[in-house]
């Protein structure tokens, strides 16, 4: 078995992702190489041969990489790919983007959000939102995956695998990078929070999401929301987590005004911790949470930041 | 411009799927069925971009059983001019559907082909970007914007942490992610019209595609169930079961 990874990084420093993924191919076992295709991303490369398990890093440093645009990473990494087993990336929006491509190219099959490894040519991914827990076998010469980082520990590190410079570049040219806009939040990521309090059509209105703020600044967490609440017009859809929206699984999950629609519970039931905060008694969200609590959310929430 | 906009039949977002005792899969008998909820917002999208001027005709096509029709009427109620339906009985992987749409985009020579980011049955979310592979055209997946000028696209993305644009030579392949727009319903005069408009059928194997896959299901099962928990009195009762039981603050 010979494992390229596609390193997760934003050229100065390697995303915790990559870590998880590397946990993952150790379950298959073999050589594991990561590739670290950047634009001034040494660092990055130095990190990923500093994680535990790596024989090899391969750094592709080119302007063409700088924005991992799919259609040059994917040309890179099909190029290298012939001579692997398995290829790997973590299911980001990144890995999503560009390993379908290259499956395609090499004609195989694609295997996405692997949440377990049973061997070498078995896999396990929930499909229906999480409804359903699939086990697949690929008969396919090269096994191209991307890994649910939420399913995996990070690696360790304190390891110190040869870096090789790769010179040749794919530049596809069909593809041009024009601007970036990274959310400015204090905030952390919804899909990478700790902690999470979503509101649902109980909040009322937009406005009124604003009782999360506290809350969300004292906890670390995330704010997200039910699609009641982002059908409503209350908040934009990117803050959407269900079946349609986001898929999060943090240690910690608040449901606010929500009632635990499925296509809500699909986007959190495998958070570790959940509360939920309903003054319908009734709402199905009770049947999941670990902790309920059965009132009104307008009288909970101020109280519930002053004690925090 | 043409614009190709393939669509998928899923089970409704809304029905709780149940796993079949047999651990061969979901039942999907005698469940409602709809359009994926992403290729709804790829047909809005291509309707909204005919009504700017920027395209002349939408084509939508789906791969299935006749059932599929259902939905490709769907399509055409909301504003699709024609509609392809590759038949076979066979569940195909995306790899396979993309060889498929290949071979139609060959034949149509769309402008642009949109399609949803991933559908909400097999959550793979591949298809757009392997269609892309097969045909040499750039990709911009995860679609929040999609603006046409001078034979190119931008598109906006999502991706983890915000938005990125770029910018792709046409003819080129978009994915669409919920931000992009808000669908709209199909008015029952539409509805009646779109039993009119024309709907072609050819089979599946006579695309000389190989539609058989090197990946098969060994089992599909119900994810574990979560414990019931416990209904607290008070905020202070919460915060004290989180901080000394849950241990999570």
């Amino acid at each position: 078995m010979a494992i390229l990874i596609i390193a997760e990084h934003n050229n100065q420093s390697l995303k915790s992702e990559t870590l998880k993924v590397v946990q993952a191919a150790t379950a298959i076992g073999g050589d594991i190489t990561v590739l670290v295709a950047g634009f001034n991303s040494a660092a990055a490369a130095t990190e990923a041969a500093a994680i535990a398990g790596v024989t090899k890093v391969l750094h592709a440093d080119n302007a063409a990489y700088e924005h991992q645009l799919a259609e040059n990473i994917a040309a890179l990494v099909t190029e290298l790919g012939k001579d692997y087993s398995h290829i790997l990336a973590a299911a980001t929006t990144t890995g999503k983007n560009f390993l379908p491509r290259v499956a395609a190219m090499l004609d195989v099959a694609q295997i996405s959000d692997v949440i377990a490894i049973e061997s070498a040519d078995t896999f396990v991914r929930p499909i229906y939102a999480g409804n359903a827990i699939a086990t697949v076998k690929s008969a396919d010469a090269i096994k191209v995956l991307t890994v649910r980082p939420a399913a995996f520990r990070e690696a360790q590190t304190g390891n110190n695998a040869p870096v090789e410079a790769l010179t040749a570049v794919h530049d596809a040219g069909i593809s041009r990078f024009v601007t970036q806009e990274l959310t400015k939040s204090e905030r952390p990521e919804l899909t990478a929070a700790r902690v999470v309090i979503s509101g649902g059509r109980g909040m009322q209105n937009g406005e009124n999401f604003a009782l999360l703020n506290g809350i969300a600044d004292k906890l670390g967490a995330a704010i997200g929301a039910s699609r009641a609440a982002v059908d409503a017009g209350f908040v934009p859809n990117d803050m959407q987590v269900g079946q349609t929206g986001k898929i999060v699984a943090p240690e910690l999950y608040i449901a606010v005004g929500i009632s635990g629609a499925i296509q809500h519970l699909a986007g959190m039931k495998d958070s570790k911790v959940i509360v939920a905060i309903n003054k319908d008694a009734e709402a199905p969200i009770f049947q999941i949470a670990d902790y309920g609590l059965v009132a009104d959310l307008f009288t909970v929430l101020p109280e519930l930041e002053q004690q925090l | 411009m043409k614009i190709l906009v393939p669509v998928k039949r899923v089970i409704d977002y809304n029905v709780k799927v149940r796993v079949k005792a047999d651990q061969s899969g979901v039942d999907l008998a005698n469940v409602k069925m709809a359009l994926n909820p992403f290729c709804e917002i790829a047909v809005e999208e291509a309707v909204r971009l005919k009504e700017a001027g920027s395209a002349t005709e939408i084509v939508v096509v789906s791969i299935g059983t006749t059932a599929v029709q259902e939905q490709l009427r769907t399509a055409l109620a909301l504003g699709a001019d024609r509609a392809l339906h590759i038949e076979t009985d066979q569940n195909l992987d995306s790899l396979q559907v993309a060889k498929l749409l290949a071979k139609v985009v060959a034949d149509e020579q769309p402008g642009l082909v949109i399609l949803g980011k991933q559908a909400i049955d097999s959550d793979n979310n591949q298809t757009g970007q392997m269609l892309a592979a097969l045909t040499g055209m750039g990709q911009g997946t995860f679609a929040s914007k999609v603006q046409l000028a001078d034979g190119k696209v931008q598109v906006t993305r999502e991706i983890d942490g915000g938005l990125q644009t770029v910018e792709l030579p046409l003819p080129a392949v978009v994915s669409t992610d919920l931000r992009l727009n808000e669908p709209r319903y199909a008015s029952l005069p539409n509805i009646m019209k779109a039993k009119k408009k024309p709907l072609d059928v050819k089979a599946a194997d006579s695309f000389g595609v190989n539609l058989s896959s090197n990946v098969t299901v060994l089992k599909v099962v119900p994810p574990a169930t979560r414990q019931g928990g416990i209904k607290v009195e008070s905020v202070a009762e919460l915060v004290d079961k989180l901080k000394h039981e849950a241990k999570v603050i």
